[in-house]
């Protein structure tokens, strides 16, 4: 049961088709895993649609539509593609970056047990994969813009609730906070953030170089 | 002729088109919506020609894809919508939008009619909600889709009741769910 879910702001960004590749990443798993948020977009992509059908038109060159004809003809419709969702940890379009599953992530140490795999994004915005051993602290942090993490396995706890499968943790500026990931499974997440992270002890921060975040 | 008639006419044309690559229907979305793509693709930053080009390209995929058209999940007017923020993402190099995972689609079930015609209504009145929105929220909401503002200037909500058409949307994709597991 998904408790947490994507802001409304965060929803209409990735409608409009306007947010940092990494944003839109942690939306598209979001939404993979979670109906509510694929019908709130649903109906946002709605307002895209009315406000598409209340443009004024501006006319269409001559011959617009034979040469669009041209283009089509001789082919018809493809038919609907069959899908099914793959069995596993995380959701197709985070595959898509990973090129697999969680065993085909390529984790780096950062310390304390902790690892994490920077994604391929567009700069920005930065994206990466977390894996926090249960009983794990993550370094405690506060946050330069905003910062969301979206839990794929286990699942942790801060100051503010607990967050596990399919939550999101929207935290910016004004949160300090230390997660805690949770006896069991380790816990893996996806984070994001539009500005580096800013760690508070002496040895994450200088670690912090090498994490390029 | 209100554009009620206009929302049932225009499903209508595209699952002719779905189902029968009937050109007359295509030909007539396209006298329809090329126009107003090609408005939406300048308002967003696209040079006349590139917005021609572009709206022809949408044309051209709302064709191909036809058959991926769910009337029961959206309009017409939000599905080639959500074709043309794709293609405008590539004209204008903005950034990759990765697309979340596709629902289990199994063998085409028929679309429920009452689903589809309701979907539809509830589109309409969200059209009418828009207009009578005041200016200012309204070009608010217009440079949010259009890639004006940043995604930290969009605000929390878009003070549209939006409310009906996510639940209709949240019931079809439950039915959707039940009938494939
Ligand atoms: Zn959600």
């Amino acid at each position: 049961m998904i408790r947490h879910h994507l802001s409304d702001a965060l929803l209409t960004g990735y409608a409009a088709g306007t947010l940092p590749e990494a944003f839109s990443l942690l939306v598209a798993t979001h939404v993979s895993l979670c109906d509510e948020c694929r019908a709130r977009l649903a109906a946002l992509d709605a307002v895209g649609g009315a406000l598409l059908d209340r443009q004024e038109a501006v006319p269409m060159a001559e011959g617009a539509l034979t040469a669009t004809l041209a283009r089509i003809s001789g082919t018809r419709p493809e038919a609907r593609p069959m899908s099914r969702p793959q069995p596993g940890l995380f959701p197709e379009p985070l595959r898509a970056y990973v090129g697999g599953d969680a065993e085909a992530v390529r984790w780096r140490p950062v310390g304390g047990g902790v690892r994490q795999a920077i994604l391929p994004t567009a700069s920005g915005a930065s994206a990466r994969l977390l894996y926090i051993p249960a009983g794990t602290a993550v370094p405690d942090h506060g946050h330069h813009g905003t910062e969301l993490t979206l839990v794929l396995q286990g699942a942790f706890r801060d100051e503010t609730d607990r967050f596990a499968r399919g939550d999101v943790e929207t935290a910016d500026e004004a949160l300090e906070h230390t997660p805690i990931a949770e006896a069991g499974d380790p816990c893996i997440c996806l984070a994001v953030t539009d500005a580096p992270l800013r760690f508070n002890g002496l040895i994450p921060r200088m670690l912090q170089p090498f994490l390029k975040i | 002729m209100t554009i009620e008639d206009d929302g049932a006419r225009h499903c209508a044309q595209m699952l002719a088109v779905a189902r029968h690559a009937d050109q007359a229907a295509f030909a007539a979305l396209f006298a329809h919506y090329a126009p107003r793509l090609k408005a939406f693709l300048m308002k967003s930053g696209a040079t006349a020609a590139q917005a021609e080009d572009c709206a022809q390209d949408v044309m051209a995929i709302v064709w191909r894809k036809a058959g991926q058209f769910d009337p029961a999940r959206a309009s017409v007017a939000t599905w080639i919508f959500t074709i043309a923020r794709n293609r405008r993402i590539d004209l204008l190099r903005r950034d990759r939008r990765p697309e979340p995972e596709d629902l289990p689609w199994g063998p085409e079930p028929e679309p429920d009619q009452a689903d589809a015609l309701a979907l539809q209504q509830d589109s309409q009145r969200l059209g009418e909600a828009l207009a009578q929105l005041p200016e200012e929220q309204r070009t608010l909401i217009e440079r949010a889709y259009f890639g004006d503002l940043s995604h930290s200037e969009i605000a929390e909500a878009t003070g549209l009741p939006l409310g009906t058409i996510k639940s209709r949307i949240r019931l079809a994709l439950e039915k959707l769910r039940q009938r494939l597991s």
